[in-house]
């Protein structure tokens, strides 16, 4: 297969779940080095929102803000100058049973401020107008190679714009009767800016390329990580293992039954 | 400013919404100020509006192989992909390439919501859905992406892109990319939006749906009418000389302003704009004809007459097809890409329908009525919730 991906570099990996809310608790639990927190932690507030809507807004913007923050402070970058991509499976599934109950019941009820918070790029939404962002922002969506597609996304824009982006990964727990279609547990949110060159805050390098055939996804080996298995971005667990134990390491991500996000993994000390 | 891009060849293109199915009964409608809306008869208690309704939708039935897909999205994406012989396209462009080198980056703002909406009517006593309706590959925004895949038997990169109404035009951005970096040789890109409780009902909450025929621009507009359709185009490298139309700049942009307004002095809209017309090399007195977002609500209208009133000079021809179609959201950027590529193909530039008094706003690049003309390059803009826009440029291929 020919392809002409360049190298490119992770800074500011960022991480919450309830039981491991932020990356330094989830690099420990991941190297089996710490425990994830207990009582699991509650949702976050992130800055980037006004006081009002940090408590207004629904459990996907929080997390997802929450990392996105992490990651760029991390990073050591203006938020206001990185294009972002956002990825989740299914946007926030609490909001969907909200619309679809109230459709179901009363439909001229609906909340319009549920509704503006209904679109998948909710999220991103948020994220660029808290950080004042006019680049480009995205908000994608792959069912279970949901963090894979967001990466090549991000890469793809990164190598073809050499510029550094924001990648920002969530979803949040199925509820009400449409948790018995879909499933997803509780809350995970990851994120990481992806460079096309390599700076003091370069935590890893990678080549990617894409790979034909049915790949198995990787499971989560930590049991920290592998309790998250069942939320829709567990796709995004084994690449945060990885970056946790700094070792190199090649991964295979399912973008779908027929092919793959092949990453070689080089940490950068 | 990004640099210009290889421009990229559109091999097969074709749209189906309310006017009727592919791109004869499109350009028949935009030539002859045919409007495809009608007084609301969706659902069970319509709101008193106007909407794009595709006909046929109903009685539509998957083959047999698909049918684990069926809702009304996946039934409006098949039905569109057998226009304008756009399913032996994509079959010729597999062959010629692997299954694994063609990619599909589809828009859609709701996906399938329609049918999980229609599931909630029906949940059983322990408040679950109906075992038929249990189908985690229809509830989520991928079925659009997942079904269309299957339907075209491609195996390449396939994402959902679902940053509301610009979803479907982002696609292009994003399969340009893939192809450039020789992750893919060809891509499939479009959208497909069907009309739901979530979108009449939603849009109603905000009190941006007009209860008449949207009129664009006009001075006393008065909001939206929804619609829905699908739409694709087939991508591939340009390669030597070929009568096919270019996709020649693309830009994306944000406005950090606000969920539901735009940016008051249009800047996302703006930036967009200009990033389009560096990856083209263009400058803006290069377009000939604008395909604008126009939407009838208050705010978008007077923000996007502005903008080309700034930013064109007065030859350019400029108009807001929702009038024909109705606002199609996630596939509003395939829908009038596909309008624009017409009047490359054709010469004729759409007018704004049901319009009758443009608004003080308008530059006089905004027309009321079609024209002919000569059309060698053309702007489709499409602005989403969020704050999200999308400009795209295409233009006359080397041979044409």
């Amino acid at each position: 297969m020919s392809n002409d991906t360049p190298t490119l570099y992770i800074e500011g990996p960022a991480f919450w779940a309830p039981t491991l809310p932020g990356w330094d608790i989830a690099r420990a639990a991941f190297r089996g080095e710490g425990a994830p927190v207990d009582p699991p932690a509650r949702r976050p507030a992130p800055q980037v929102l006004a006081p009002a809507e940090r408590r207004r807004a629904p459990d996907s913007v929080a997390i997802a803000l929450e990392v996105s923050g992490a990651a760029v402070a991390a990073a050591g970058r203006q938020a206001a100058d990185l294009p972002c991509i956002f990825a989740s499976a299914h946007g926030d599934l609490a909001i969907n049973d909200y619309m679809c109950a109230t459709l179901a019941s009363e439909p001229t009820l609906l909340s319009p401020t549920k509704f503006h918070n209904s679109v998948h790029n909710a999220a991103v939404g948020y994220w660029t107008i808290g950080t004042g962002c006019m680049a480009s922002s995205n908000s994608v969506s792959a069912f279970e190679g949901t963090f894979a597609a967001g990466l090549l996304e991000a890469a793809s824009q990164c190598a073809c714009d050499g510029q550094a982006v924001l990648l920002t990964g969530f979803d949040v727990q199925a509820v009400g009767p449409l948790a018995s279609a879909v499933h997803s547990e509780g809350m995970l949110a990851a994120a990481m800016v992806i460079a096309p060159e390599r700076s003091e805050r370069s935590v890893a390098a990678f080549d990617w390329s894409l790979a034909e055939g049915p790949a198995q996804p990787a499971a989560p080996q930590s049991p920290a990580a592998r309790a998250l298995a069942g939320n829709s971005l567990a796709d995004a667990l084994p690449l945060f293992e990885a970056l946790a134990r700094g070792t190199e390491a090649q991964l295979a991500m399912p973008l779908s039954a027929h092919l793959a996000l092949r990453l070689a993994l080089r940490p950068l000390a | 400013m990004p640099s210009p891009i290889p421009p990229l060849r559109i091999s097969a293109y074709t749209a189906t919404t309310a006017v009727g199915a592919g791109k004869t009964a499109l350009a028949d409608a935009l030539q002859s100020a045919r409007s495809g809306l009608r007084a609301n008869d969706f659902g069970a208690s319509p709101l008193p509006t106007y909407i794009g309704r595709v006909d046929g939708l109903e009685q539509l039935r998957l083959p047999d192989h698909l049918a684990n897909w069926d809702c009304r999205n996946n039934r409006l994406a098949w039905l569109g992909l057998q226009a304008d012989g756009f399913l032996e396209a994509a079959a010729a462009a597999r062959e010629r390439y692997g299954a694994g080198r063609v990619a599909l980056i589809l828009g859609t703002s709701t996906s399938a919501i329609g049918e999980t909406e229609e599931a909630y009517t029906q949940v059983d006593a322990d408040g679950r859905f109906q075992p038929a309706q249990r189908r985690p590959l229809v509830h989520t925004p991928h079925s659009l992406g997942m079904f269309v895949q299957a339907a075209l038997g491609l195996t390449g990169p396939c994402e959902t892109i679902s940053t509301a109404c610009s979803s479907s035009a982002k696609a292009f951005a994003s399969a340009e990319r893939l192809i450039r970096l020789g992750l893919a040789d060809a891509a499939v890109v479009g959208g497909v939006d069907t009309l739901c409780g979530s979108v009449l009902f939603g849009f109603n909450s905000l009190e941006l749906v007009s209860p008449a025929p949207c009129r664009p621009f006009d001075a006393q507009r008065n909001g939206i009418s929804l619609g829905e359709a699908a739409g694709y185009a087939l991508l591939e490298r340009a390669g030597s000389a070929s009568h096919d139309p270019l996709l020649l700049g693309y830009g994306e942009a944000s406005d950090a302003h606000h969920m539901s307004t735009p940016h008051p002095q249009g800047l996302g809209a703006e930036r967009a704009l200009d990033d389009a017309l560096a990856r083209a090399g263009l400058a803006a007195d290069a377009i000939d004809y604008i395909n604008m977002h126009g939407t009838a609500s208050t705010k978008n209208d007077e923000v996007e007459a502005g903008l080309v009133a700034r930013r064109f000079p007065a030859r350019t021809h400029a108009s807001s097809t929702k009038g024909f179609t109705g606002h199609t959201l996630g596939a509003a950027g395939i829908v009038e890409a596909v309008i624009s590529l017409l009047a490359l193909e054709t010469g004729w530039m759409p007018g704004t329908i049901n319009s009758s008094t443009l608004d003080a706003e308008c530059g006089p690049q905004v027309r009321l009525q079609g024209a002919r003309g000569e059309v060698r390059r053309v702007l489709s803009n499409s602005f989403g919730f969020g704050g999200n826009n999308c400009a795209l440029i295409f233009g006359q291929g080397a041979a044409a």
